[in-house]
């Protein structure tokens, strides 16, 4: 038996008719065509699914969409504040090549944001740490932690918080 | 993969959750964080033909204090243990066993609940909670009970719940003054379930001897394991590194680890051993400058 839902995608009101075994991952790529969070593994490991369930980061693959009824939830296509602008994350990411094939940067983005707006001045071990339910084939890390931490730089010089994805 | 059909429902009161249990039993499945039964759902190794998903009971999510206890709503999220500053105050092995749980996306969603429902071996809350003592309390239509670790879990993901019953809350036992805890353990990466881990409560007397020693180790076999002989043995004794190792050779006398592609029950015998010994350690330093 389907059921409506009504959830708010990056500020966007989304409704749609969904079977119940709809994960909410295929039903932020499939019904609201926000194809930018991935899925590798379906399981819970690879942490390339992650997106924000009312602020707070979580596996999409792991969650069926009708459980997100009432609910908000932030995903990569919300970070950046405009189409010729990038959030500071996305752009040290860019700077700092921080990504190659880009399949695990969604995730990684949207675990990162909230990490920083809970720890704005983070020790590279803790980014580490952090990062450690996220996975990544191409580049070593070593590049998304020089990232991040050059992201938490700006965003603290600025004076301002994280902008909540959303 | 994806998990295959299913009927759903998500009752908004605990009563209402009980009824559709008693209603469906066998043939459905609480769904709590979903961390552990989604991942089973999507390979299709488990197919309820309905899901009870208990997410929109507010009353079961909580963590409190009641007459010194500290009593946790199933609904509980791993993250509310991990931040909850009375249980950093009050139980810090739980703060500290908690923080071992997967990833943080993974306690953002993962219940207490559904973490003793679950009953992983590897798993850290089951044997923190056998480490001090816990109660479960139970409810279905037919009424309450409370049930203690040791008869809870049964088995390798297998407990004394039946298919209309509920986990409602876990009931944990105030600590004495004086006490020191550590939970330690082992795994190939931060994050993946534990080879192997060790809880232990230490109380030291004002002679500096050991009142009372608990251990507890996960990994260890099909369910959490108190080591009764070894912590009988360290009761007067002097906390050092000879009666610690002697008791931790002790704790891991007959436990049989189950072999496999990530450790040999040789390799898993000797490395919950070493847990034992940190774990122990860590519990008397922490027990000694309580006291000082
Ligand atoms: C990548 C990854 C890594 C993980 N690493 C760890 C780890 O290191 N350590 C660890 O302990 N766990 C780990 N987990 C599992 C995680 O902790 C789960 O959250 C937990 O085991 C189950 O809690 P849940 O709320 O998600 O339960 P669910 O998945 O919703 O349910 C699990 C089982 O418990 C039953 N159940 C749940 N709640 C109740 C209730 N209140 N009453 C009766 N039955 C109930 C369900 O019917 C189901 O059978 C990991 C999971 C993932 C995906
Ligand atoms: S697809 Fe969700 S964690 Fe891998
Ligand atoms: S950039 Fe390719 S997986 Fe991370």
């Amino acid at each position: 038996m389907s059921r409506r839902i009504a959830v708010e995608i990056n500020g966007r009101a989304v409704e749609g008719e969904v079977e119940p075994r709809l994960l909410l991952a295929d039903f932020i790529r499939d019904n609201a065509g926000l194809t930018g969070t991935h899925l590798g593994c379906e399981h819970g490991v690879c942490g390339a699914c992650t997106v924000q369930l009312d602020g707070h980061p979580v596996r999409s693959c792991l969650m069926f969409a009708v459980q997100a009824h009432g609910h908000r939830i932030a995903t990569v296509e919300g970070m950046a504040p405009g189409d010729s602008s990038l959030h500071p994350l996305q752009q040290a990411f860019h700077e700092c090549h921080a990504l190659q094939c880009g399949f695990c940067t969604p995730g990684i983005l949207m675990t990162m944001e909230a990490f920083l707006r809970e720890e704005p001045d983070p020790t590279s071990e803790r980014i580490r740490s952090a990062l450690a339910g996220n996975l990544c084939r191409c580049t070593g890390y070593q590049n998304i932690i020089t990232a991040v931490r050059l992201a938490a730089d700006r965003l603290q010089n600025k004076g301002e918080a994280a902008v909540e994805a959303s | 993969m994806k998990p295959a059909q299913f009927e759903y429902d998500d009752p908004q009161t605990e009563d209402e959750a009980l009824d559709l249990l008693a209603r469906h039993g066998d043939d459905c499945k609480v769904i709590a964080g979903g961390q552990s039964l989604v991942p089973l759902m999507n390979f299709r190794l488990a197919r309820p033909a309905r899901l009870i998903d208990i997410n929109r009971i507010d009353s079961l999510s909580y963590i409190r204090r009641e007459e010194g206890r500290l009593v946790i709503g199933a609904m509980a999220r791993h993250t509310h243990l991990e931040h909850a500053e009375e249980v950093a105050q009050g139980w810090p092995l739980l703060t500290e066993a908690v923080g071992w749980v997967g990833h943080a996306q993974i306690r953002n969603r993962g219940t207490i609940g559904g973490s003793v429902a679950h009953a992983d071996p590897a798993a850290e809350l089951p044997a923190a909670f056998a480490a001090l003592d816990a109660k479960f309390q139970l409810r279905s239509k037919r009424g309450s009970r409370t049930v203690s670790w040791d008869e809870f879990f049964v088995s390798e993901f297998t407990t004394a719940l039946a298919p209309d019953e509920l986990v409602a809350a876990v009931e944990v036992p105030a600590l004495d003054p004086g006490t020191g805890t550590a939970f330690v353990e082992y795994a190939r990466r931060h994050g993946d379930f534990a080879l192997g881990g060790a809880a232990a409560i230490v109380k030291l007397g004002r002679d500096g001897r050991c009142e009372r020693a608990t251990i507890a180790l996960l990994s260890a076999g099909p369910a959490p394991v108190r080591a009764k002989a070894a912590e009988q043995q360290l009761r007067g004794a002097k906390l050092d590194d000879s009666s610690i190792r002697a008791a931790s050779a002790e704790a891991v006398r007959g436990l049989r680890p189950t072999s496999d592609l990530h450790g040999s029950t040789e390799y898993r015998i000797g490395l919950l051993r070493t847990m034992t010994e940190r774990a122990l350690t860590k519990a008397a330093q922490r027990a000694a400058s309580s006291t000082s």
